[in-house]
């Protein structure tokens, strides 16, 4: 693999640069002569190019020329064991299937407790969160700036109150819990630990996701709150407190999902994911935190996209380039730091508005291609997403296409099935490489925090996203149904969620901050704002003023006073 | 004399930060020959408005995906109308249920883009209905 990074300064699309060293064996220059020749004489192929969605120029043919220095034992490995290229458990999925865990959340606490129920009855493993966007962005639900917003986008959450009703007869002890939230992730992990004690389920041994990923905000979803240092702050301290007190818990889900659905190729999904990822492993050191302490419980989060084998070879590549980004450069000495463990999301941005049913088939052979590529747990999304937040029916399916890639495809049969083909493992070798090439520049502009500063990664994404559409704009890529294949229809039947939602939660509020002792809450607020002008970690801070019934926004309130908050340079 | 250049408002309201179709949208327009201003994330119908009167637009272009638009969109017609912008065009693109369509035409609204929209339609849209 270190021959692959020579170069890596230059910025000539990678397969271009290994089709120049070319040699093609006898065997296949007879063949180019005698045989392709004379067919592309007679029928020229449909393209003068193919390339993959993200634009990666694709060969028609791949052979062992296109591997002149690939190694097996080296680069592929075998599964459970470094690099990692196949997978990190020596069985994969013959042993344990993925976790289907199906994002959900809408409306009120009651309404996402009835759907996380529904959905666990009808066989899914694992439960995953949508917050609504004022949670997201740390307001009550009863803020000026929540208008319109409350139960829309997810679930609103506005206290531990609104918590413990979401996990109501759901034994946090035996559920995996994901928790989609980043600015306020601390406070509402402080909100889950404290309805995990309620419960009498033990810290030491439950486990689940939290997000917490606040690069990825700066640089595609922008749900940020704080500007990046005391941000990055807060994530270290879930992560000092998780190695103590939750060690079965993934402190932060790293994404490239977001960066995706912004518009990013696969190369720069990959390599400001990881990228990120090293970011946060130094700024855990920095913190004097042992890597091989904190690095297991760092989790990621990929996008998976319309393009099959592209989309494979990214997984493959990220393990590959963790497990020697742990070794070399951070000389990890534990396997379980080195070994990627990822969930993956089908693309919403790939489903259409138009013609939704064809929406199952992309999500099924997105799904796949995670599978594939060796996920460890796997949302799929809904045919209705372009329009709403799943309706029951069409949450359904989705769960449904999983379980039967899981128990109809043959697919688990064997580990890794595409390793060894010459064009998959060309284009992991190429993925790599081109992110490799993008983690060079990244140090060089002096970590992530300052090329988020810079806004090199939004403005990488702002051009990926722009050439994309033009591409589709000139037909030049087909979306079925939208630039081709068009047709009439009627329209779906979508989930509605009204401002009674709203209206409900300002009067539960109301009440909350009625009921509760106001002066225990003032005390705890300025116990954390006291911390957080200091170095403490914080989790203690935000802990006692989430069992006191502080609200999130008083208590993102309390941080906004002491961090300030962060507002972007808007580029177009 | 050369043709004045239509002005356009691309605005992101209320508090959802996918700004992928907004940036794609004043990248468009821009590359169409037309003056584009850009508010940037999490704006309020207020700030719109006042951008709107201060930048002197023809057209406002508000992207929303987040379900908030029968409350956002009311709110800036109104605000509008009391500033004197009567004859702004107001463009939503997003995610919008088509049965709330009719309501948000009511208000005001010329014309509303949903996902898979061509941005040469967008342009040509704008270019009839300014010229």
């Amino acid at each position: 693999m270190s021959e692959q990074r020579k170069g890596s300064t230059q910025t000539v699309p990678p397969s271009e640069a290994s089709s120049a060293h070319r040699e093609a064996s006898a065997k296949e220059q007879a063949w180019a002569k005698n045989t392709l020749q004379p067919t592309l004489e007679k029928s020229p192929e449909r393209q003068s190019e193919f390339t993959t969605i993200s634009g990666h120029p694709i060969r028609r043919l791949y052979t062992k020329a296109d591997l002149p220095d690939w190694d097996p034992d080296r680069d592929l490995g075998f599964p459970g064991e470094p690099p990692y290229t196949r997978g990190i458990h020596s069985t994969m999925h013959r042993s344990r299937l993925w976790t289907m865990r199906q994002f959900a959340g809408f409306g009120s606490a009651e309404d996402t407790n009835q759907r996380f129920r529904y959905l666990l009855a009808q066989g899914q493993t694992g439960l995953s969160t949508a917050f609504d966007l004022p949670t997201l962005m740390g307001y009550d639900s009863d803020h000026p700036l929540s208008e319109g917003e409350v139960g829309k986008c997810g679930v609103a959450i506005s206290s531990l109150a609104d918590m413990e009703v979401l996990f109501d007869k759901i034994p946090l002890a035996n559920v995996t819990t994901s928790m989609t939230i980043n600015s306020p992730a601390a406070i509402i992990w402080a909100m889950y630990l404290a309805v995990a004690e309620k419960q009498g389920a033990d810290w030491k041994k439950i486990s689940g996701t939290l997000q917490n990923d606040i690069l990825k905000e700066y640089i595609a979803q922008k749900e940020y709150i704080y500007p990046p240092e005391p941000s990055m702050r807060l994530v270290i301290d879930t992560f000092e407190f998780g190695v103590k007190n939750t060690p079965k818990f993934n402190t932060i889900s790293i994404s490239g999902y977001h960066i995706r659905e912004a518009g990013s190729t696969a190369i720069q999904e990959l390599a400001f994911t990881l990228r990120d990822g090293l970011e946060y492993v130094e700024w855990g050191m920095r913190r004097g935190l042992d890597v091989d302490q904190f690095v297991p419980q760092l989790s990621f989060f990929f996008n998976a996209h319309n393009d099959f084998f592209e989309e494979i070879a990214k997984y493959r590549a990220a393990r590959r380039i963790w497990h020697k980004a742990m070794v070399e450069r951070y000389k990890s000495k534990n396997p379980r730091s080195w070994a990627l463990r990822f969930h993956t999301q089908t693309a919403g941005c790939s489903l259409t508005a138009q013609q939704p049913y064809n929406n199952v088939v992309r999500t099924a052979i997105q799904a796949l291609a995670a599978v594939l590529g060796g996920t460890q747990s796997l949302h799929t999304n809904s045919l209705d997403e372009a329009w709403a937040l799943p309706t029951e029916f069409a949450a359904t399916i989705a769960l449904r296409t999983q379980q039967i890639i899981a128990h109809e495809t043959g697919v688990t049969n064997t580990v890794d099935a595409l390793g060894g083909s010459y064009f998959v493992e060309t284009l992991t070798n190429e993925v790599e490489r081109g992110t490799w090439e993008y983690i060079d520049r990244i140090d060089a502009m002096g970590g992530m925090v300052a090329a988020i500063e810079r806004s090199y990664p939004q403005r990488e994404i702002a051009e990926a996203s722009y050439r994309y559409q033009v591409a589709v704009d000139k037909k030049e890529k087909i979306i079925v149904g939208v630039n081709d294949f068009v047709a009439e229809e009627k329209p779906l039947d979508i989930l509605h969620i009204d401002e009674t939602v709203a209206h409900r939660q300002a009067a539960r509020l109301k009440k909350l901050r009625a009921d509760r002792s106001q002066a225990e809450v003032d005390r705890r607020l300025n116990a954390l704002r006291a911390g957080a002008r200091g170095k403490d970690n914080l989790m203690p801070f935000l802990y006692d003023a989430v069992k006191s019934y502080a609200t999130l926004g008083e208590i993102c309130d309390a941080l906004r006073d002491v961090f300030g908050t962060y507002e972007e340079v808007a580029i177009t | 004399m050369p043709e004045k250049k239509i002005r356009v408002l691309i605005a992101k309201p209320g508090l959802d930060g996918h700004d992928r179709g907004a940036k794609i949208i004043a990248r468009a327009l821009r590359d169409a020959g037309m003056e584009v201003v850009y508010t940037g994330l999490r704006q309020t119908p207020e700030m719109i408005a006042s951008a709107a009167v201060q930048e002197d637009v023809d057209v406002i272009g508000l992207s929303i995906l987040s379900g908030a638009h029968n409350t956002i969109c009311p709110q800036l017609m109104k605000l509008l109308h009391e500033k004197g912008m009567n004859d702004v065009t107001v463009l939503v693109g997003g995610i919008i249920p088509e049965a709330d369509i009719p309501a948000l035409k009511q208000s005001g609204i010329a014309v509303i883009f949903l996902p898979g929209t061509s941005t040469q339609d967008i342009v040509d849209f704008i270019h009839k209905r300014v010229a």
